[in-house]
């Protein structure tokens, strides 16, 4: 616990030194100050993983009259090591990055602030302690999305959506765990725990899905998603991938914290609601990035893809554990755990890049960049590496977490029970559809903003970035790899996790070893043979070209059909690589086109300019919030009708009142 | 010394399988190419000419457009690597590969699926309007074939109850009669339709077309030429002869060597050169008889595929 509060202490340091320092040491000061909190909370967590032992604390000193009580779990640890390895290669990435709005005072403490609440929302092991982390956490991450473009109309109208659904999710979340100690007990967790088993099962249920209803819009579920995609593109880089990275994977731990250890499994149709949950995520948010040209807004949109995986393998655990099949249970819970520190290192990195990327060159635009390989070849890699394992591209951690969900899937077949059985199916053909899309999605990231000619001026003229900024990225590509080659060796430390969140001791079915081997049920990979029989047909193929007679190639100029000029506005850009799949799926995206042709005065069969506008809005956002936000701003119109500023008015309302209050009371 | 006799038969066979499908996918295609011809009347080149084109590629001369990157070399080494360890892992000639405990449903789709990837990067990276075109409806046919695909084969690992290709079939031997159940049929129904939409027969793409707006494939990899057009053919041509295997072995096992026996083998190789044929016959009747689809009618033959698959799921589950 000392190394826990002592790398809190750390951060906090950090958003006091940010404050006080003048502006040239302030920027390394506090990011490394911030780095070495996230080190030794990182510890602390991996510590509780190895041995499996609870670390508590209590202060009265901190919150007056209730005091801040911390407890570090196996299952809060793995969601601190997710934190503290975005938040780390943040503060290593903010060195070079911090320039303009992130530099100064506010926004660097408020940086910092964010980090220790993210370190500290899974620690924190009472009602109080958890609602101040983690309103500290959104308040501080909402301030966070305007610093970089204050005077931004999006960036502004991105920290109103955010700051309204995360009050609205907080007050539900707060009214669920205040329902739990309805009939009484402390408001510690452990309390909780005690006396929830108490409660009668309708209490049990509305405490759960009011807690689920905040949760999940934390974790950017759909319907409640629409904050997410708005947010995550607005919000300087480091936050942004702080956002995507860890924090929304807080929901998730809401959910399985609550949910599953305080309130011990409930019944099967809670769970059937979290895969619900889902499932509609993963495809919904599958299929808008392969549509967004904004990289940024496509990685967000990605975020709810896979946020939405996690929550599948989620709500089967749940239900698999309801029904009596713990193996199966734990396979699941370990594989969205697994997801989670997978997504927080691969998400993290695709944002840094994309933050990388929008300093070289001024835009996150797809449709403005390519070539950038040439002029960025680091950041291109990492890119790269962090795309792959996204896509689930075999030995990178993305196949090997997404092979234990779809094991965790295939084994609950085995249960013959209806809700079960839904989750199961819903559960494989989310996944088999999602594979395809974000395939769709990342090749178009990477081969429209990387490959081919510049688009722009500003793609053409990029400069790569800090070295640091590599660096950072390249620390969050690390896990890709190990979990990806070597997911047996982590594999230990999430079990520990699970057992907490399941609630029982039954034994793993993961063999121990380097590979991933179910013992009680059948199936097996093994990445790092894989990985080598990769790795030897690569060396073949290059012994086998040294007999070519040819070795270097000569450089011509592409086919062009004839033309001789081709120029880099031939090219396929993000909107067209597209569009197929964008008509495919009209029904659910509804996009709006709009095609303006103007002709020449002479004939009408020669054009002066066309104009062509493509646009794949939000439809839950359009047709579902829209109508609610344009009726409470037409009550609020009519309600301002009665209020003319006259005195006399205001009195004889009061006097009307209070004339109906004695009526009602007599 | 059982261990260490049994490792070297694995190898031997896994070398074996590599070769062969290295052989009989150009075949297979050659095959395709002369029914084909027989039926529009005309004689048709030999069946080995693919394998003549290879080589006569990998004599020619290496060019790499102005703008491309390393990604464009690199790409049909990805596309063949995959392809090499999804086939020397899979159940082909026998259920006892090297490293057959990892040839599980997902690595086997997904090392088909990076394939996939790379050959759609390669597409991008000279920055042309050919490769972008072609690489994006690639894509966009593969986002919906690989949903479908993974679907089919985990069907018939329900039935099985593993998603270890090796053990599939196996246990498919020991139960003749599941071959015929209505969960199986279903399956091999998505299944074929999958395997014609990713090797890029008719009706979802023609081979032997270069037409500049009905091509897919052979718009993607365009701007390859010489010994990286050679790699990345032979690449693809083997690809299809592992799903043609797949289909094969999968739904008809027999012949497949399990004992791990050198005997086995060359009766395995006899099989599945018999059996792919057979399946090759079936596309190349399906290529003959119907007409290259619109791009965009493509979805809803996908959607049927996946729907098919989702339907062998249920079914399986409806009648174990």
């Amino acid at each position: 616990m000392v190394l826990l509060l002592l790398g809190l202490g750390a951060g906090l340091a950090a958003a006091v030194a940010s404050g006080a320092l003048p502006l040239r040491p302030r920027v390394p000061v506090a990011a490394s100050l911030g780095a070495v909190g996230c080190a030794l909370a990182f510890a602390a967590a991996m510590r509780v993983l190895v041995t499996g032992s609870v670390e508590s604390f209590h202060t009265m000193k901190f919150l007056p009259m209730i005091g801040l009580t911390l407890s570090l779990d196996p299952l809060g640890a793995v969601f601190v090591v997710a934190s503290a390895l975005v938040g780390f290669a943040a503060c290593v990435y903010c060195i070079g990055y911090a320039r303009g709005g992130l530099q100064s005072r506010t926004a660097m403490a408020l940086l910092m602030i964010f980090i220790v609440t993210l370190l500290a929302v899974p620690v924190a092991a009472s009602i109080v302690s958890f609602m101040f982390c983690w309103e500290l956490m959104a308040l501080s991450s909402m301030l966070l999305i305007l610093t970089d473009q204050l005077h931004s109309r999006e960036a502004r109208s991105a920290a109103l959506w955010y700051g309204v659904m995360t009050q609205l999710g907080a007050a539900s979340i707060l009214l669920g765990l205040l329902l739990i100690t309805v009939h009484g007990g402390g408001q510690t967790f452990a309390d909780l725990k005690a006396h929830s088993s108490g409660l009668s099962s309708t209490i049990r249920s509305f405490a759960f899905v009011l807690t689920l209803l905040g949760f999940v819009s934390k974790a950017g579920a759909v319907p409640l998603h629409v904050w997410l995609p708005k947010a995550h593109p607005e919000a300087p880089s480091p936050v942004s991938a702080l956002m995507s990275g860890a924090m929304v994977a807080m929901g998730v731990y809401g959910i399985v914290r609550i949910g599953a250890d305080l309130l011990h499994g409930g019944t099967t149709w809670w769970w059937v609601l979290v895969a619900l949950f889902g499932a509609a995520s993963a495809l919904y948010g599958a299929l808008h990035a392969t549509t967004s040209t904004d990289i940024k807004r496509l990685l967000a949109y990605s975020t709810i893809d896979f946020l939405g995986l996690v929550l599948i393998g989620v709500g089967a655990a749940g239900a698999l554990l309801d029904t009596g099949q713990p193996g199966a249970a734990r396979l699941a819970l370990v594989a969205a755990l697994l997801l989670v520190i997978a997504h927080a290192g691969f998400k993290g990195a695709l944002f840094l890049g994309a933050g990388a990327v929008e300093r070289a060159t001024g835009t996150r635009n797809l449709d403005q960049l390519g070539g950038l390989i040439h002029r960025m070849p680091g950041t291109a890699l990492l890119f790269a590496l962090s795309a792959g394992s996204i896509m689930a591209i075999p030995t990178l951690s993305g196949f090997s977490s997404e092979w234990l969900l779809l094991q965790g899937l295939l084994h609950g077949f085995a249960d013959r029970s209806t809700p079960t059985l839904i989750i199961m199916l819903l559960g494989i053909v989310a996944l088999a559809l999602t594979g395809g899309l974000t395939a769709v999605a990342f090749v178009k990231a990477f081969g429209i903003g990387f490959l081919g000619q510049p688009r722009s001026s500003g793609a053409a003229n990029a400069v790569d970035v800090a070295p640091t900024m590599k660096i950072a990225m390249a620390l969050l590509v690390l896990p890709s790899i190990v979990i990806g080659v070597v997911p047996g060796v982590v594999m230990p430390l999430i079990n520990r996790a699970a057992t907490v969140g399941l609630g029982t001791n039954a034994s793993s079915p993961i063999a121990k070893g380097s590979g991933l081997v179910l013992s009680q049920l059948r199936g097996a990979i093994q990445p790092a043979e894989l990985l080598m029989g990769l790795v030897l047909v690569f060396v073949a193929i290059w012994f086998a070209q040294l007999g070519l007679a040819q070795r270097r190639a000569r450089r011509v100029d592409a086919w062009g059909c004839g033309r001789d000029v081709q120029t880099p506005r031939m090219q396929y850009t993000a909107t067209s690589f597209a569009e197929p799949l964008q008509r495919v799926f009209a029904d659910v995206l509804r996009p709006q086109s709009d095609v303006e042709v103007t002709h020449v005065a002479e004939s009408q069969y020669y054009e002066q300019s066309l104009l062509y506008e493509n646009q794949v809005r939000d439809v839950l956002e359009q047709h579902g919030y829209r109508p609610i936000i344009d009726a409470a701003i037409r009550a609020g119109k009519s309600a301002r009708r009665i209020q003319n500023g006259s005195i006399h008015r205001y009195l004889a309302f009061g006097f009307v009142a209070l004339l109906i209050i004695l009526v009602v009371l007599a | 010394m059982i261990g260490a006799t049994s490792t070297i038969f694995s190898i031997v066979a896994t070398l074996v399988q590599v070769v062969l499908l290295a052989l009989l996918g150009p075949l297979l295609i050659g095959f395709m190419a002369k029914m084909k011809a027989r039926a529009e009347g005309r004689v048709g080149a030999p069946i080995v000419q693919p394998l003549r084109d290879l080589r006569k590629l990998l004599s020619k001369e290496r060019l790499h457009a102005r703008h491309a990157s390393a990604v464009l070399p690199l790409a049909p080494m990805v596309i063949f690597a995959a392809t090499t360890v999804a086939i020397a892992i899979s159940p082909l000639v026998t259920t006892r590969p090297l490293l057959g405990s990892s040839a599980d449903v997902l690595v086997i789709v997904y090392l088909l699926l990076t394939g996939s990837i790379a050959a759609a990067l390669g597409g991008l990276d000279a920055g042309t309007a050919f490769g972008g075109m072609g690489s994006s409806r690639a894509m966009t046919i593969g986002a919906l074939a690989e949903p479908a695909l993974l679907v089919a084969v985990i069907a018939l690992s329900i039935q099985s109850g593993t998603s270890n290709l090796p053990s599939i079939v196996s246990t498919t031997m020991a139960h003749p009669d599941w071959v015929s159940g209505p969960s199986r049929l279903l399956a091999l129904v998505a299944l074929v339709i999958v395997v014609i939409a990713e090797t890029g027969r008719i009706p979802v793409d023609n081979p032997s077309t270069h037409l500049e707006l009905t091509m897919i494939h052979e718009a993607m990899i365009l701007e390859y030429a010489g010994p990286e057009l050679s790699l990345i053919t032979l690449a693809e041509a083997m690809r299809l002869g592992l799903f043609f295997s797949l289909i094969a072995n999968l739904f008809f096992p027999w012949g497949i060597d399990t004992n791990g026996a050198y005997a086995g083998l060359a009766l395995g190789v006899v099989a599945l050169v018999g059996k792919t044929a057979i399946v090759a016959l079936g596309v190349s009747l399906i290529e003959i008889r119907s007409a290259k689809l619109r791009l965009f009618r493509l979805p809803e033959l996908l959607a049927g595929g996946f729907v098919l698959s989702v339907l062998a799921v249920v079914t399986g589950l409806v009648t174990r």
